[in-house]
C-alpha cells in the first residue's frame, strides 16, 4: 500500500512537471507583458531593462527553472499587475473558490447519486421519466447560459437573490468564509447551481445505468431469494456496487469543478481563483497563470490520488491484492 | 401430507407479437427430505417453476392458473409483502453460478448476519453464532476465519457452500437448486451434492434439484420430471425413469448423454421434435485441399513448454512472485487424431492451448510445428502463416463472437486478415460454409444475438475452417451447450477430423465426452502432465491415482437405459 502510494506520487510529480513545462511554452504566445505594463511614454532602454529585471530575457527552459525553483520554495514571483507576490493573491483568492467548488460538488454529488437511484428504481413511473428528460437539458445547456437564465429569473424578475458578488465574508484565520452570513449562503445558490448542474445530471445518469446493470446480477436475484427486504437490496448491497465506476467519474467531474470555475465565475462576477485568471490572462500576467494552472493540477492529481484510494475503501478484491503486494 | 405441490400451474410471457407459454399444465410434489429432480433442454421452462415458486417470475411473466401450496397453505397469488416473509425463511433458492450469487462488497459474515436478522430478528451475538455454526455445517473449514473473509477469497465450490449455508440460514422447508454444480468441477460436484442429500435428509428439507444433467440426476435425485417445451413428458421414481423411460424424449435424452463405458462411433442425437440440422461434411471434403496426413510423424512436438504469470508485482525483479501455470509440460501431437487435453479448472488445459495458437509468448520450451520451431516466431508473415493452419473454437459461444458484427463479416474476418482471396470469392466461400454448417446462407445478414447457443457454436466453426486450417484446437466446446447441441456439436467436429483429415486438441473437463472424441488424452494436473494415455487404456486402466480419482468422481450412470445404442466394434 505504501509503496503504491509513493510511487502515485512520483508519477504525481512528473504529471506536474510536464504540465508546468507546456504552461510555460505556451506564454510566449500569448502575449508580450511589458506592452500591458509600460505607459505609452517608454523607451526602448525601460522595456529593455524592464525585461532583464523579470528575467524574461532569458531563453525558455531557463526560466521555466528558475520558475520551478522557487515553486518548490512556494514563491511564485510577484504578479506584473498587481505588483503583490502571486502565493498572497491566490491565498486571499481561493477560498472562494474553493466554497463555491464544494458546495456545488456537494450538490452534484448527493442530488446526483439520490435521483439516480429513484429513477433506476422507478424505472417505468412518470416522475422518473420526467426527471430523465429534463435532466438532458442539463447535460446539453452550456454553463453560462445558465448561470444567465439564473440571473434572469431569480434576481432580475423575481428579485429574490443576488445576482453577483459573494456577499458579506467572514474572515476566520486568513480564510474568509460566506457560510457564516445570510446574504453570503444567498450569493452561493445561484453560482452552486449553474457550476454542479452539467456534474450532477451526469452522475445521475450514471448511477441510474450502473444500478440498472447491478439489479440484474445474480447476487441481487439471491438477495431477493433470501428474503430481504427491497430497501436493503437497493441502498445496501445494489448502491455499493454501483459506486465503484460511479466514483471514478466523480473524481474527475469534481476536479472539473474547480477548472470550470472560471465561467461561473466570470458570469457571476465571484471573486476566486477563476476570474483571477482570466484577468490574468487579458494582462498576460505569466507568474499568475504558471500558478493557476499548476494549482490545478496538483488538484487534479490529489482528486485522482484521492478516487484511488477510495477503491480499495470499497472494494475489498483490491484491498486483499494490496495487501499480497 | 406432500410439503410442497403444484398443481395445474401454466406460466405465460406475453410479448408483442404472442403469447409465449413457458410452462405448460405442470403437476409436481414434493415430499420432506427428497430431492426432486426436474430435467428438461435449455428453455424447457425448469427454471420458470423455480421463479414461480419463490414468486420471483421476472416481468412481464405471470402465473395464468395453477395453485401452488407449501404444507397445505396456497401461496401462489399472495401479495409481495408475504411473499417476501415467505422467501428465504419457508422457501430458499440456491442459483448456478457462486462467482457471482454473492455480492463481492461484503464478507460472508455480512451476508449470513443480515439475512438471519432479516427473518428472525434477535441479537447480533445470536446471529453471528448461528452464522459461525452453519459455515461449520456446511464444511468449510476454520469458520471463525473465514466468515470475515469476502467471496472472492474462496474457491468456486467453497462458495457454493456459503450460498448453501445462506439458503439454510432460516431452516426452510423447501430448497430450489436452479443448477447448484454446472459452473463446478467434477470432485467439487460429487462433494455440493453429497452435502445437498445429507442436508436433505438430516433437516427433512424438500429439494427441488433443476438441472440438464443426466448423470446429477441418476446420481442424486429421488424422484425425477422431465420436461420439453414447457410440458411434464414423465414423472416418476428416477431407477425407474433412467432405467425404463417409457416416453421417447426421455429415451433420446438419456441416449444422447455420452458415456463413460461404451464408445460409440458416434454422438446420439436427440431425434425428437425433429430438429436436427444437416452438416454437409461431404460437400466441405470435396472443395477441402488434399492433407497428406503422414502419421509416422507428430505434426506439433511440445516440449518443457513453460507458462508463468506475474503474481505480486515490484518495481524490482526480486520482489516478483510468479505462479507457474505450465511446468515443462512435453507430448506430441500425432495427425490426425484428436488429442485430448483433461484436468480440473486451473490445471493449465487452457493456457497450453493458448500457448499453442500464439496467444500467449511461451516462457519456456519450444512447440515445434511441422518441423518448424514456431513458439520464437517473431516475423509478422511466418506468424501469420503459422497461425492460418491453427484455429480456434472457444468455450463460450456467447462471447466468442462479436455482437456489433453481422454473421457473414465474422466468417469473412479470418478470409480477409490472410488475405486469401478477394470479393465475390468471399462472398462465396461464406455462403458455402454457412451452407455446410447447416445454418443456410441467408444466416450471414443477421447478427449473432439472432441465434441459439448451438447455432453460435456453429458459426464459430465456420469461421475457424474459413482459412482452410490444418490444426483445430477446441477449448471446451460444448461446456456451455445443452445434451442434445452438444451431441450435434461433437458429431461435427468428429466429421471434420475423419473426413478433412484435420487433427484436433480437445480440452474437457468431461471425461465421458473424452472418452468419445479423443485417441489419445493427456491428464494436467497443476500445470502438469500427470498422465498420458490411449483414451482406452486410461479409463479401462489409469496409471496415477490422480486419474483413477477422477474417473472415480465421474457420475456413473450404469442404471441410465441403454435402448438404441450399439458399441463401437
Amino acid at each position: 500500500m505504501f509503496a503504491y502510494i509513493v510511487r502515485r506520487m512520483f508519477q504525481s510529480v512528473i504529471v506536474l512537471l510536464v504540465v508546468g513545462l507546456v504552461a510555460f511554452s505556451m506564454f510566449r504566445f500569448v502575449g508580450d507583458p511589458i506592452d500591458n505594463m509600460l505607459g505609452q511614454e517608454r523607451t526602448q532602454a525601460d522595456i529593455d531593462r524592464l525585461r532583464t529585471e523579470l528575467g524574461l530575457d532569458q531563453p525558455f527552459p531557463v526560466q521555466y527553472f528558475k520558475f520551478l525553483q522557487g515553486a518548490v520554495q512556494g514563491n511564485f514571483g510577484v504578479s506584473y499587475r498587481q505588483g503583490r507576490p502571486v502565493s498572497t493573491i491566490i491565498a486571499e483568492r481561493a477560498p472562494a473558490t474553493l466554497e463555491l467548488a464544494f458546495v456545488s460538488g456537494f450538490l452534484a454529488i448527493t442530488v446526483g447519486i439520490a435521483l439516480g437511484v429513484f429513477t433506476a428504481i422507478r424505472r417505468q413511473g412518470v416522475a422518473a421519466n420526467i426527471i430523465m428528460t429534463v435532466s438532458l437539458i442539463g447535460v446539453s445547456l452550456p454553463t453560462f447560459l445558465i448561470g444567465i437564465l439564473l440571473i434572469y429569473i431569480f434576481s432580475v424578475e423575481l428579485d429574490l437573490l443576488p445576482s453577483f458578488g459573494r456577499g458579506e465574508t467572514v474572515m476566520i484565520g486568513g480564510w474568509s468564509t460566506g457560510f457564516l452570513t445570510a446574504s453570503g449562503l444567498k450569493a452561493l445558490i445561484l453560482p452552486a447551481i449553474t457550476l454542479g448542474l452539467y456534474q450532477m445530471t451526469l452522475i445521475m445518469r450514471l448511477v441510474r445505468s450502473e444500478m440498472l446493470e447491478v439489479m440484474r446480477a445474480d447476487y441481487v436475484r439471491f438477495a431477493r431469494a433470501r428474503g430481504l427486504s427491497d430497501r436493503v437490496i437497493n441502498f445496501r448491497h445494489a448502491l455499493k456496487n454501483t459506486l465503484v465506476p460511479v466514483i471514478t467519474i466523480t473524481g474527475l467531474q469534481l476536479g472539473s469543478i474547480i477548472a470550470f470555475a472560471i465561467i461561473t465565475e466570470t458570469v457571476f462576477q465571484w471573486p476566486g481563483v477563476g476570474l483571477l485568471f482570466i484577468n490574468a490572462i487579458q494582462f498576460v500576467d505569466i507568474p499568475v497563470m504558471a500558478a493557476y494552472l499548476m494549482l490545478i493540477s496538483v488538484m487534479f492529481v490529489t482528486i485522482n490520488l484521492i478516487v484511488d484510494l477510495l477503491y480499495y475503501a470499497i472494494d475489498p478484491r483490491l484491498r486483499v491484492d494490496a495487501r499480497a503486494t | 401430507m406432500s410439503l410442497l405441490t403444484i398443481n395445474d400451474l401454466t406460466v405465460e410471457f406475453p410479448t408483442r407479437r404472442q403469447l409465449f407459454t413457458a410452462v405448460d399444465h405442470v403437476d409436481l410434489s414434493v415430499e420432506p427430505g427428497e430431492i426432486h429432480g426436474l430435467v428438461g433442454e435449455s428453455g424447457a421452462g425448469k427454471s420458470t417453476i423455480g421463479a414461480a415458486i419463490m414468486g420471483l417470475l421476472d416481468r412481464p411473466g405471470r402465473i395464468a392458473s395453477g395453485i401452488i401450496k407449501l404444507s397445505g397453505d396456497q401461496i401462489s397469488g399472495l401479495d409481495a409483502e408475504a411473499m417476501r416473509g415467505l422467501r428465504g425463511k419457508k422457501i430458499s433458492m440456491i442459483f448456478q453460478d457462486p462467482l457471482t450469487s454473492l455480492n463481492p462488497l461484503f464478507t460472508v459474515r455480512e451476508q449470513l448476519v443480515e439475512t438471519i436478522q432479516a427473518h428472525l430478528g434477535g441479537s447480533d451475538a445470536e446471529a453471528n453464532k448461528r452464522a459461525r455454526d452453519l459455515i461449520d455445517r456446511v464444511g468449510i473449514p476454520d469458520p471463525d476465519t473465514r466468515l470475515d473473509q469476502y467471496p472472492h477469497q474462496f474457491s468456486g465450490g467453497m462458495r457454493q457452500r456459503v450460498v448453501i449455508a445462506l439458503a439454510l440460514c432460516t431452516e426452510p422447508d423447501v430448497i430450489i437448486a436452479d443448477e447448484p454444480t454446472t459452473a463446478l468441477d467434477v470432485s467439487v460436484q460429487a462433494q455440493i451434492l453429497g452435502l445437498i442429500k445429507e442436508l436433505a435428509q438430516e433437516r427433512q428439507v424438500g429439494v427441488i434439484l433443476i438441472t440438464h444433467d443426466m448423470g446429477v440426476i441418476a446420481d442424486t435425485t429421488d424422484k425425477v420430471t422431465v420436461m420439453y417445451a414447457g410440458k411434464v413428458v414423465e414423472s416418476g421414481p428416477t431407477a425407474q425413469v433412467m432405467g425404463q423411460p417409457r416416453h421417447e424424449y426421455t429415451k433420446s435424452l438419456i441416449a444422447a448423454v455420452p458415456r463413460p463405458t461404451l464408445k460409440l462411433h458416434r454422438f446420439p442425437q436427440i431425434s425428437y421434435g425433429g430438429r436436427e440440422t444437416r452438416f454437409a461434411i461431404e460437400d466441405m471434403a470435396r472443395h477441402w485441399p488434399k492433407v497428406n496426413n503422414d502419421t509416422s510423424k507428430p505434426v506439433f512436438e511440445i516440449r518443457n513448454l513453460t507458462k508463468k504469470f506475474l503474481q505480486r508485482r515490484g518495481l524490482l525483479p526480486w520482489d516478483r512472485t510468479y505462479f507457474t501455470a505450465v511446468d515443462d509440460v512435453s507430448f506430441d501431437i500425432r495427425a490426425g487424431e484428436v488429442f485430448g487435453v483433461v484436468g480440473e479448472s486451473g490445471s493449465g488445459k487452457s493456457t497450453v492451448a493458448r500457448m499453442i495458437a500464439g496467444l500467449y509468448p511461451v516462457d519456456g520450451g519450444t512447440i515445434t510445428f511441422d518441423g518448424q520451431v514456431v513458439s520464437d516466431l517473431t516475423n509478422k508473415a511466418a506468424l501469420d502463416a503459422y497461425r492460418r493452419n491453427i484455429q480456434m473454437i472457444f468455450q463460450d459461444p456467447y462471447s466468442s463472437l462479436n455482437p456489433r458484427m453481422r454473421v457473414d463479416d465474422i466468417v469473412a474476418e479470418p478470409i480477409r486478415h490472410h488475405r486469401l482471396m478477394d470479393g465475390v470469392d468471399i462472398k462465396r466461400r461464406v455462403d458455402e460454409l454457412l451452407d455446410q454448417v447447416g445454418l443456410g446462407h441467408e444466416a450471414g445478414l443477421k447478427y449473432p444475438h439472432e441465434f441459439s447457443g448451438g447455432q453460435r457454436q456453429r458459426i464459430s466453426i465456420a469461421r475457424a475452417l474459413a482459412t482452410q486450417p490444418r490444426f483445430l484446437i477446441c477449448d471446451e466446446p460444448t461446456s456451455a451447450l445443452d445434451v442434445s447441441i452438444q451431441a450435434q456439436i461433437l458429431n461435427i467436429l468428429k466429421d471434420l477430423q475423419e473426413h478433412l483429415g484435420l487433427t484436433l486438441l480437445f480440452i474437457s473437463h468431461d471425461l465421458p465426452v473424452v472418452r468419445q472424441m479423443c485417441d489419445r488424452v493427456a491428464v494436467m494436473k497443476q500445470g502438469k502432465v500427470v498422465e498420458l494415455q490411449e483414451t482406452n487404456d486410461l479409463f479401462a486402466n489409469p496409471q496415477t491415482d490422480y486419474a483413477s480419482e477422477l474417473l472415480r468422481l465421474m457420475p456413473k450412470l450404469d442404471d441410465l437405459s441403454t435402448d438404441g445404442l450399439e458399441a463401437e466394434a
